[in-house]
Order: structure tokens, then C-alpha cells, then sequence
């Protein structure tokens, strides 16, 4: 599994693609919304914590579909699934890949955006913290919708179709850590949901990935 | 009836043959109700006296309501029939009942924001009970498009069925989630079966027929699309044999 | 015949309309399917038979 692991970020930084591409997009719809709403720094103060959180997820959500579709293309998703690992340690650790690779940068990068946005000073903690928790759920959630789509000639835009609507929770709650974080408010409950919902998703949602895969690789 | 009975209608053959008897009548039936529950709410029955001649939209809003959400439990049990026992009757009756409900969620949708509009003064606000309903709509949506989108039968029963029960558990989380974010502008549940105080019994009686009526018309679609998809599987096998033998 | 709706005939008349509509829509096209993919099972079955 560990191999597994290190051949995927291997592949993802080698490629250099993926990587960047996620970071680049996050920086672009950062820049672009004060052309979209106008320059008040008071309003952009305000709406920082949405759109840093909206912007992160759109980012993840670009990626997704390469967490499975090159290997299998490839075919090295059938050699994966014969191999003894069980097929929820690979959707595990794709996910892993998938996190280590987008949601990890995109974490690391808010901070430096959220002063483009005039964040305010209180929430920059609270803003990392609150991606840092709640990226995890974004990448798993997307493992699953990438292993329903896998074997379509034109995923991509069903992937968001079927994935979107699952980021709901996670993204109210993110954002809602993040909003009160900057506004000083008390946020212990979103943030105790945010990390149940991540947790909830890492333990059960693996095993709707593979029986998935499964049921696509028969 | 014993429960074991009800799983011979599994075989194609004999829910086709079922149903051509059973189908006229239940239609019927759901036409009936319907034009007598919507005639007796539109005509026959007074103004509140504080929302005026709108309240006679609820007869169309409160049963489409709960159709959206009772097709969508429906397609969880004969998704979950189909995981556990594999019938295929079960899984094209889940496929089956995707777009009415989808077209019931949409009727929920459009007559609270037509009912919206003079009463709150807003088409539409982000409140929990509405969001909710856009989020199943979406839910729906996504649903149907991975119907459409893959062409193994039993794969794509397979993927449907597991979307459908990950999406419930989802619907669920977001329902509380939307609670968590916005207090909403709308009213508490206005009815439930033990308790009909909220509603005056002038208004309660055709609801309770409309209701009637919505469920008998979803029964009759979602057996009349079974039918269809049942027909269409069995068409695309024989044409597979065919160009097999060719 | 048609009740007094007052000031709101507006919005009541469009929420029947429009649901209406919707369900009628869903009726006719599952009826149209139905019978589509009935007649072209049929057209199916019988080639197969008459082709033995």
C-alpha cells in the first residue's frame, strides 16, 4: 500500500501537470472574483472565507478524474485489483495520493490568498485549520465519484454532477468555521461536525469506492 | 399475501402479467382521486383567512412534496433489493421512479416559490426546507445522468444502487447541515398523521385526497416504467444474441 | 364558476398551470415510451421467430 502510495506521488510530481494545475486554478479564481464583485476591501473582508473555501473545492474537484483514469487506461487498475492488496487499501491510498498532491498545497496556498482577499487577521488560523480538516473529505468523496465514472468515455462533467452534491455538507461546515473564525465567533460545533463528517467519510466511503471499482472492472 | 409471494413478481414474465391486469385500475383510480381532490380543493373549498385564495396551492405543494421524497426512499429499498438479492425487476423499478420523482420535487419546487412570492415576498430564500429540496433535485439529477451514461445493465444497476445509498446518507447529513447554516422563513411540518390541528378539516379532507391521488399516480407511472424498462433490457439482450449469431 | 381568487389569482392559477403541465408532460411521456419500446420489442420478437 505504501508502494502504492509512493509510485502515485511519484507519478503526480514527475507529471508536474496535476500538481501545479490545482494551485494555478485556486490563484486565478481568487484573482477573478474581485473583478466579479468589485474592490471593497470591507465586502471582499467579508465574502474571504466562502470564496477561499469555494475556490479550494473547485480546484479539487478538477482533479479528480485523474485519480483513476490514467491507470486505467493503462490497465494497471486490473493488475492493482488482482493484486492481494484489497481494494479498498488502493482506493485508500489513491485517495491519500490524491490529498498529498491537491488538497495539501491548496491548504498551504489559502493563507497567501486569503491576503489578496483582506482576510481578516484573526481567521487566517482558523481558515487553514478548517481545509486542513476538511480537504480529507473532498478527496475520498471525490475517489468515489471518480471510481463511478471511470470507465466513461466523457466522466468528467457527470463527475462533477454526481460529486458536487455530496461536497454540500462539508463545505457548509468548512466555510462556516472559517467565516467565524474571521469574524471571532464561537465555532467549536462546525468545527467538531466538519472533523466528524471527515472522519465518517475516511471510515465508511472506501468501501462504496471499491465495491464500485469492482463492479466497473468486472 | 405471504412476504415470500411478493418476491415472485421478481420474475419479469410474471410482474409484466401482474400488471397488465393491476395497471388499468390503479390508474383509474389515481386519475380519479386526482381530479376529485383538485376540483374539491379548487372550487369548493374557502379562502384562509389570513394567505387568502393561495392557500388552495397546497393541495398541489404538500403531496408533490412528499412524492419527492417518497420516491427517492422507494428507489433506496429496491436499490438495497437489488445489492441484496440481486433481481433486476428491483433495480429498473428504482430507474423507473428516478424521473417522476425528479418531476415531483420540481413541482415542490415551483408552486412554494409561486406560494412564496405573495406570502413572504420573496420567490425564493435560502432557507432549509427549500435548499434541501434544490440539493435532492441535484441528487435526482446526478442520479438519472448515471443511468443514461453507462451501458452494462447490471453495471450501471450496480453503481446506481450504491450512489443512491451513499446519497441518502448525504441528503441526510445536508438536511441537517442546511439546518445548521440558515433558520428558515418556513412553517414546521403542517401535518402529520396523528396530529391535524394545524390544518382546519375544510382543507384537510381533498389535502388528504390529493394525497391519495399523488401516490396511486406515482404507483401507476412507476409501474408503467418498469414495464417499459423491463421490455427495453429484455430488447437489448435479444439484439445482443442477434448480433452475436451474425 | 371559476371561484374568486382575489388579489391572488395570479400566483394560484400559475402554480396549477405549471404543476399541471409538469405532470402531464411526465404522463404523456412515459405513455409515448411505453408504447414505443412495446411495438419495437414486438417488431424484434417476430423477426426472431420468422427467422427461426
Amino acid at each position: 500500500m505504501i508502494a502504492l502510495l509512493t509510485r502515485d506521488l511519484r507519478l503526480a510530481i514527475r507529471a508536474g501537470g496535476g500538481f501545479g494545475l490545482g494551485l494555478a486554478f485556486f490563484l486565478i479564481v481568487v484573482v477573478l472574483v474581485p473583478f466579479g464583485v468589485g474592490p471593497q476591501s470591507a465586502l471582499l473582508s467579508t465574502i474571504a472565507p466562502g470564496i477561499l473555501w469555494l475556490g479550494a473545492l473547485l480546484a479539487c474537484l478538477l482533479s479528480l478524474d485523474r485519480i483513476l483514469a490514467l491507470d486505467w487506461e493503462d490497465g494497471s487498475l486490473d493488475l492493482l485489483a488482482t493484486s492481494p492488496l484489497p481494494m479498498e487499501g488502493i482506493v485508500s491510498a489513491k485517495a491519500l495520493a490524491h490529498w498529498l498532491t491537491t488538497g495539501l498545497p491548496l491548504v498551504l496556498a489559502a493563507p497567501v490568498l486569503g491576503i489578496l482577499l483582506n482576510l481578516p487577521v484573526a481567521g487566517f488560523g482558523w481558515l487553514v485549520a478548517s481545509l486542513a480538516l476538511g480537504t480529507p473529505a473532498l478527496s475520498v468523496i471525490g475517489t468515489f465519484g471518480a471510481a463511478l465514472t471511470v470507465g466513461l468515455k466523457r466522466g468528467g462533467l457527470l463527475l462533477s454532477l454526481l460529486v458536487l452534491p455530496l461536497y454540500v455538507p462539508t463545505l457548509i461546515f468548512g466555510a462556516e468555521v472559517a467565516r467565524r473564525g474571521a469574524e471571532g465567533m464561537a465555532l467549536t460545533t462546525p468545527l467538531a461536525l466538519l472533523a466528524g463528517i471527515t472522519c465518517g467519510t475516511i471510515a465508511l466511503l472506501p468501501f462504496a469506492s471499491a465495491a464500485v471499482l469492482r463492479a466497473n472492472l468486472r | 399475501m405471504s412476504l415470500n409471494a411478493l418476491w415472485e413478481f421478481a420474475n419479469p414474465r410474471k410482474f409484466i402479467a401482474t400488471t397488465d391486469r393491476v395497471l388499468p385500475w390503479v390508474a383509474w383510480a389515481a386519475a380519479l382521486m386526482l381530479v376529485a381532490g383538485l376540483v374539491w380543493g379548487f372550487f369548493f373549498t374557502p379562502d384562509d383567512f389570513r394567505q387568502g385564495s393561495t392557500v388552495k396551492i397546497i393541495y398541489l405543494h404538500v403531496p408533490s412534496a412528499l412524492m419527492a421524497i417518497n420516491a427517492w426512499l422507494m428507489m433506496l429499498v429496491t436499490s438495497l433489493v437489488w445489492i441484496v438479492r440481486r433481481h433486476h425487476v428491483s433495480a429498473l423499478a428504482a430507474r423507473a421512479a428516478a424521473p417522476v420523482g425528479m418531476v415531483m420535487t420540481l413541482v415542490a419546487l415551483a408552486t412554494g416559490a409561486l406560494w412564496g412570492q405573495p406570502m413572504w415576498g420573496t420567490w425564493w430564500a435560502w432557507d432549509p426546507r427549500l435548499t434541501s429540496f434544490l440539493i435532492l433535485f441535484l441528487f435526482y439529477l446526478g442520479y438519472i445522468a448515471l443511468w443514461e451514461a453507462i451501458e452494462n445493465d447490471d453495471t450501471a444497476a450496480d453503481l446506481t444502487s450504491i450512489l443512491c445509498l451513499v446519497g441518502s446518507v448525504f441528503a441526510l447529513l445536508s438536511r441537517y447541515a442546511v439546518n445548521f447554516w440558515n433558520q428558515g422563513l418556513h412553517q414546521g411540518a403542517s401535518l402529520s398523521l396523528d396530529k391535524q390541528e394545524n390544518v382546519a378539516d375544510v382543507f384537510w379532507y381533498p389535502l388528504l385526497a390529493t394525497i391519495a391521488g399523488f401516490v396511486l399516480l406515482f404507483v401507476a407511472l412507476v409501474l408503467m416504467r418498469t414495464r417499459t424498462e423491463i421490455r427495453a433490457r429484455r430488447m437489448r439482450a435479444l439484439l445482443a444474441r442477434e448480433r452475436m449469431q451474425a | 364558476m371559476i371561484p374568486d381568487l382575489g388579489k391572488y389569482a395570479v400566483p394560484v392559477l400559475a402554480s396549477y398551470g405549471v404543476s399541471l403541465l409538469l405532470i402531464a408532460g411526465l404522463v404523456w411521456a412515459s405513455l409515448r415510451r411505453s408504447d414505443r419500446v412495446r411495438r419495437a420489442l414486438e417488431d424484434v420478437e417476430t423477426r426472431r421467430k420468422s427467422n427461426g
